[in-house]
């Protein structure tokens, strides 16, 4: 033993911060409550509780007559939600939403596995900096900035005249229910908005999970006879299903939710999201803006479900 | 005997770097060949080569006297044991030992039939409904080996296939492997960077460094005949003697290799070659003592039976071989 041997147990150090430091160690479930106490009660109350109350006045309904509300347990604003029109709204919506969903994953599954097989270095950072970027600006501007570019005037309509091509235009323009006077007044421009704004959350998560498939699991599938298209069907596609799931919860609920895209460049027909903001502000029926919000809530949950039976979370 | 797979002049270059660089070889059919070298010296992008994960930048391959070049790995009737076996965790067992036969369009009572009875010729009868999260390393090894045979390929490859197994399951896989071939008769050519492997289970062995071939032949000739300094040096531990002590035992060539088991403690019989020196160092192995003479300033080991007494350190001795023991080598 030299001189300078510590003892074995160390003098505290002085101060609080020291002696909380101690009985958080001595306690370590009351840190763990005093951590989560504050983010849980937020979700619990603000959060979850905001939403209740929003379920919840989806069974009173709204006076003909005076515009009141009438606090009495009713169905009959679900009995409005399912009229005509309504139900229209809400197919329009969900139909919009699935294709986005699907155009987003076709066109996103390539790059994210670009940026999970092949991109190191520099060319990872830019494939970041390339997919984030449009999320740092606003929103709006970027839809704006669509608007004009899918105008009658706009890039788009000039680059199909100079390669002669107006026809194909014209001819889309001229189809029932996608067509209309321009893109930016038709669901064809809607749905172009809708893919470009939500294309990010579709590549990350896939990208995320193609960067856990191990590279020699697509060798062993190939050394074992199967065609690039068989590796992809059977090896690579199942194993990104988590990452193309979880990419489509977000295109798919911000599709059914958002009411600023379709009002700015698209048909005057409403999404489910307008009819929400329509009839909380200028009708004033919030019963039934609340049982619009409901629609989303159950799609997604029954979306979810059926994601969950076909096995998509399997490989997590 | 019908050659299977044929390496003529080979390269494998990535940019500056020489993975694999003029390589010849000739496997036969039905041969356990052996690959062996340390991690960076070729033996894997060789491999790999075989497979078609690469394709060489110069050279000619054929498998089975069929050009090799620009033919995909799912056009080739290769399979591979991957060193991390490469199991599809999405699939069970049975669908990973099936996928070969799958994805070729074999039906599926037929798969599953060859694939159950693949699962127990490597004697996992009944594992078909497990998932590969749930075996354990050995017998995931297993699983990766009915993968690839039941496809009833015309070359195995294995690529490090024990590296992750503990010794007594290494030992226990090296002879089910050996016998495996035998009964099977493929052509089985195995990557590994342990020398005792390739020893005990090829027909033969090329050892590689830097992207060539340093020796080829067969595990006994490899072992005792070694021919650069590098084979002496990895292939089990000869001593490689230096020009001074060459010249005094009267040979031509700059260097020689001397296995330390040739060597005895003793004064020579008739007609056997001597040198002093004095002991340095020794240490105790099990079966024998191993025994460093310093002989002018050369490092001599000696592999002393355990029975024997070990002379103290700093004694003098003589050790003494057999003349035919020694093996001349041209190249350092």
């Amino acid at each position: 033993m030299t001189a300078f041997a510590e003892p074995l147990v160390l003098p505290e150090r002085r101060g609080p911060a020291s002696r909380l430091s101690d009985f958080f160690w001595r306690h370590p479930h009351l840190l763990l409550t005093v951590l989560l106490a504050p983010p849980l009660l937020w979700l619990g109350i603000v959060y979850l509780g905001s939403l209740f109350a929003l379920l919840l006045q989806s069974f009173f309904s709204i006076d003909d007559f005076s515009g009141l509300i009438n606090y009495e347990f009713t169905l009959s604003t679900y009995r409005q939600l399912l009229s005509e029109t309504n139900l229209d709204i809400i197919l329009r919506t969900v139909l919009m939403a699935a294709t986005v969903t699907v155009a987003s994953a076709v066109i996103a599954f390539p790059i994210a596995y670009y940026a999970a097989r092949y991109a190191q270095g520099k060319w990872k950072v830019l494939f970041y900096l390339g997919v984030m970027l449009p999320l740092w600006s606003s929103y709006l501007v970027k839809i704006y900035a669509w608007k004009l570019i899918l105008a009658k005037e706009g890039i788009l309509t000039w680059i199909f005249e100079k390669l002669h091509l107006i026809w194909l235009l014209d001819g889309w323009l001229s189809l029932p229910v996608v067509g209309g006077n321009s893109l930016s007044v038709s669901y064809t421009g809607t749905f172009i908005v809708f893919v470009y704004v939500w294309l990010p959350f579709m590549i990350l998560p896939i990208q995320a999970a193609l960067e856990r498939v191990p590279g020699n699991l697509i060798e062993a599938s190939s050394d074992l006879g199967g065609t690039p298209a068989q590796t992809f069907r059977f090896v690579l596609f199942p194993l990104a299903l988590p990452g193309i799931v979880a990419g489509s919860i977000f295109t798919f609920s911000l599709t059914l939710g958002d009411y600023i895209i379709p009002q700015i460049v698209g048909s005057s027909r409403l999404f489910i999201g307008q009819a929400v903001y329509a009839q909380q502000g200028t009708a004033g029926n919030i019963p039934l803006a609340a049982a619009f919000t409901v629609v989303p809530i159950v799609i997604m949950g029954a979306y979810l479900f059926m994601a969950k039976r076909m096995g998509a979370f399997d490989a997590l | 005997m019908t050659t299977a797979v044929l390496f003529d002049n080979v390269s494998r270059h990535f940019g500056a770097v020489r993975a694999v660089d003029g390589v010849n070889l000739e496997i036969a059919e039905g041969e356990f060949f052996a690959m062996l070298g340390p991690s960076g010296s070729g033996k894997t992008t060789c491999l790999r080569l075989m497979a078609g994960f690469e394709q060489p930048t110069g050279g000619h391959i054929e498998i089975f006297g069929e050009t090799a070049e620009g033919v995909p790995p799912y056009r080739r009737s290769v399979n591979t044991v991957f060193q991390d076996y490469a199991l599809f965790p999405h699939l069970s067992i049975l669908d990973n030992v099936a996928y070969g036969l799958m994805v070729k369009g074999v039906n599926r009572e037929e798969r599953r039939k060859a694939a159950e009875d693949a699962l127990a010729m490597v004697k996992l009868p009944g594992y078909g409904t497990r998932r590969p999260g749930q075996l354990s390393g050995g017998q995931r090894q297993r699983v990766a080996l009915a993968r690839a045979l039941v496809n009833k390929p015309k070359v195995l490859l294995l690529d490090e296939p024990l590296g992750a197994l503990d010794l007594k399951l290494r030992e226990q896989m090296q002879e089910e492997l050996k016998s495996l071939q035998k009964s099977l008769g493929i052509t089985f050519v195995f990557v590994t960077h342990d020398q005792g492997e390739a020893l005990s289970m090829a027909d033969r062995i090329a050892v590689f460094n830097d992207g060539r071939i340093q020796q080829l032949g067969r595990p006994e000739d490899v072992y005792k005949q070694p021919k650069t300094r590098f084979v002496a040096d990895f292939v089990g531990s000869s001593n490689v003697l230096p020009p001074k002590l060459c010249q005094r035992l009267g040979l031509k060539t700059p260097f020689a290799s001397l296995r330390p088991e040739a060597i005895a403690i003793a004064a020579p019989a008739d007609g056997a070659l001597s040198l002093s020196g004095t002991v340095s160092a020794h240490s105790f192995l099990g079966a024998v003592n191993r025994v460093v003479v310093d002989v002018d300033g050369a490092r001599v080991a000696v592999a002393s039976p355990a029975a024997l007494a070990v002379p103290a350190v700093g004694s003098p001795v003589t050790i003494s071989f057999a003349a035919n023991e020694l093996h001349p080598m041209e190249d350092a």
